[in-house]
């Protein structure tokens, strides 16, 4: 029987939802219960960064860098430094290079942790949300006795770090790794045989091998895919390439790979810190340089915890940027999260699946918001 | 002091809505929440809809996109009600806002320049501890007459 009235409708969510922690807005297309199409609109948390950047030097604009994205401000100010150092042709000094690396995986091990949380909330599992954002507050606290604050570090300076540790702090960061280490494993256990867990993830926003690189996917979400990709192991910056890691994959295709390749990373970070401070050779923290650059271009990239993170720098020779142009992992993610939230084939999406799929990119929508879209609010 | 006003100091339920921040006050906040603070020993809720709450928590500097939004989401709240910024992005817009040249074209100068805000947590992001204060000092002042 046809009818006169239309068989898919809209459900607008945002960007003041429960589901959403960042004003976001999705529009689903749905045919009953089935996710037929989304619009996303993610400029709500616009504030136009890199037009302000022009204006101010390269040492104001640190600081207003590590302020795109309060999770990942270390690899931003990391990506940052290095794109002004590539300016400058100068290497850092070997000990600082070691404390990046130090403060990154302790800020990839916090934000996958809160991502673990998250991501426990969105399936309704809050229990497991408040024991693991309890066990994050070690790594907070190690942030702390590295930088001095619990979240915006400004841990990295151009042409090196801010502050140097001591032995004392050393022995404190790694009785927290210690502390840290059977916690994750318990955590990995459960997510492996909770039953709840299982039903709700498993088979959830599939996104095939060919998919992901076909949408440009980044970090977690491509590995999780089964593809190795990783710009610490490809395109070594600070000292990966003298560290041993591996790159974590893994075959699922979905929700739930996602969170086992998170889980894995963080014990890989566990291991890179160790190697870290075992490894710290002495001498200098910071090779001065000039406040003015050399006129050129330079372009940076670093594997945040979200995937890979893109800076340009051009300049003009003054003292503040011609041109700053970032590009954040979320960006990169969110044509392969329109793939995974619309419904093809056999392949079904359900509306109570979508905070669990919008939730497994882990999306930063303050990173995402470069553009303004207009005729909004 | 009403029933209204006993009512809102015993259990002051949370809204919190992101007017553009860059997610450092937004866990902050969740943090408050969670085990090692727990906020929820003061009666506080994070619920999900305007009307349910009495606390605005709102962090992040408010853009231009969001601004009619938070205006909504306020209109929206039963009396009595109460705002919270949290954040020194929230307050004045801080590095966002550096007054003239250099400020983010998009970014209002404080949060109070579009709703009436009963208190300002500082920090970039405020700690826990601060953000517990800031709403307990919100909760005290209800029901007692400021003159």
């Amino acid at each position: 029987m046809s009818s006169s009235y239309e068989r898919i409708f809209d459900i607008p969510i945002g960007p003041q939802h429960p589901a959403l922690k960042e004003p976001a807005m999705l529009k689903l297309k749905v045919d009953g219960e089935h996710v037929v199409g989304v619009d996303l609109d993610v400029s709500y948390n616009h504030r136009g960064i890199e037009k302000a950047a022009e204006y101010r030097t390269y040492i104001q604009n640190l600081y207003l860098i590590e302020r795109i994205c309060g999770i990942c401000n270390v690899a931003q100010t990391l990506t940052y430094c290095l794109a002004v150092e590539y300016l400058h042709g100068k290497e850092i000094p070997p000990r600082a290079r070691f404390l990046r690396v130090l403060a990154e995986e302790i800020s990839r091990i916090n934000s996958h942790l809160l991502w673990l949380g998250v991501a426990a909330h969105e399936i309704g599992f809050d229990t497991f949300f408040m024991h693991v954002w309890l066990d994050r507050e070690i790594t907070l606290g190690l942030m702390e006795a590295l930088s001095g604050n619990r979240i915006t570090s400004s841990y990295n300076v151009i042409g090196g770090v801010r502050r140097d540790v001591t032995e004392g702090l050393l022995s404190t960061i790694r009785k927290g790794l210690d502390e840290l280490e059977p916690r994750v494993k318990r955590y990995r256990e459960i997510v492996l045989n909770d039953r709840s867990i299982l039903k709700r993830t498993q088979g959830v926003g599939i996104l095939r091998s060919a998919d992901a690189v076909s949408t440009s996917a980044v970090g977690p979400t491509l590995r999780a895919s089964g593809i190795k990709s990783d710009v610490r192991i490809d395109d070594p910056y600070s000292s990966h390439d003298q560290i041993p890691f591996n790159v974590i994959t893994a075959d699922g295709c979905d929700a739930h790979s996602r969170i086992l390749v998170r889980l894995d990373e963080i014990m890989e970070s566990v291991q890179i810190c160790r190697h870290c401070i075992s490894k710290l050779p002495a001498g200098p923290i910071l090779q001065r340089l000039p406040r003015r650059p050399p006129q050129g271009e330079a372009m940076s990239r670093v594997e945040a915890p979200r995937g890979e993170l893109f800076h340009y720098i051009s300049s003009d020779g003054t003292d503040k940027p011609y041109r700053l142009k970032v590009s954040t992992p979320t960006l990169a993610n969110l044509p392969a999260l329109v793939r995974m939230l619309t419904s093809k084939g056999r392949y079904v999406v359900n509306i109570a699946d979508v905070p669990v799929i919008l939730a497994s990119i882990d999306p930063c929508f303050s990173c995402a918001a470069r553009v303004e879209r207009s005729g909004g609010a | 002091m009403g029933i209204v006003e006993w009512a809102f100091r015993k259990s002051p339920w949370i809204l919190h809505f992101n007017t553009g921040s860059c997610n450092g006050c937004d866990i902050e906040i969740f943090a408050t929440l969670t085990p090692k603070y727990d906020m929820e020993r003061l009666g506080a809720l994070l619920k999900g809809s305007p009307r349910h709450a009495d606390l605005l928590v709102v962090s992040g500097p408010v853009t231009r996109q969001a601004s009619g939004r938070i205006l909504r989401i306020y209109e929206q709240m039963p009396d009595p009600k109460k705002v919270v910024a949290v954040g020194t992005c929230c307050i004045s817009g801080g590095v966002f806002s550096n007054g003239g040249k250099g400020s983010c074209y998009n970014v209002y100068p404080g949060l109070d320049s579009i709703v009436p805000v009963d208190a300002y947590v500082p920090g970039c992001p405020p700690k826990p501890e601060a953000i517990l204060e800031g709403i307990s000092r919100v909760v005290k002042k209800t029901g007692v007459d400021p003159k």
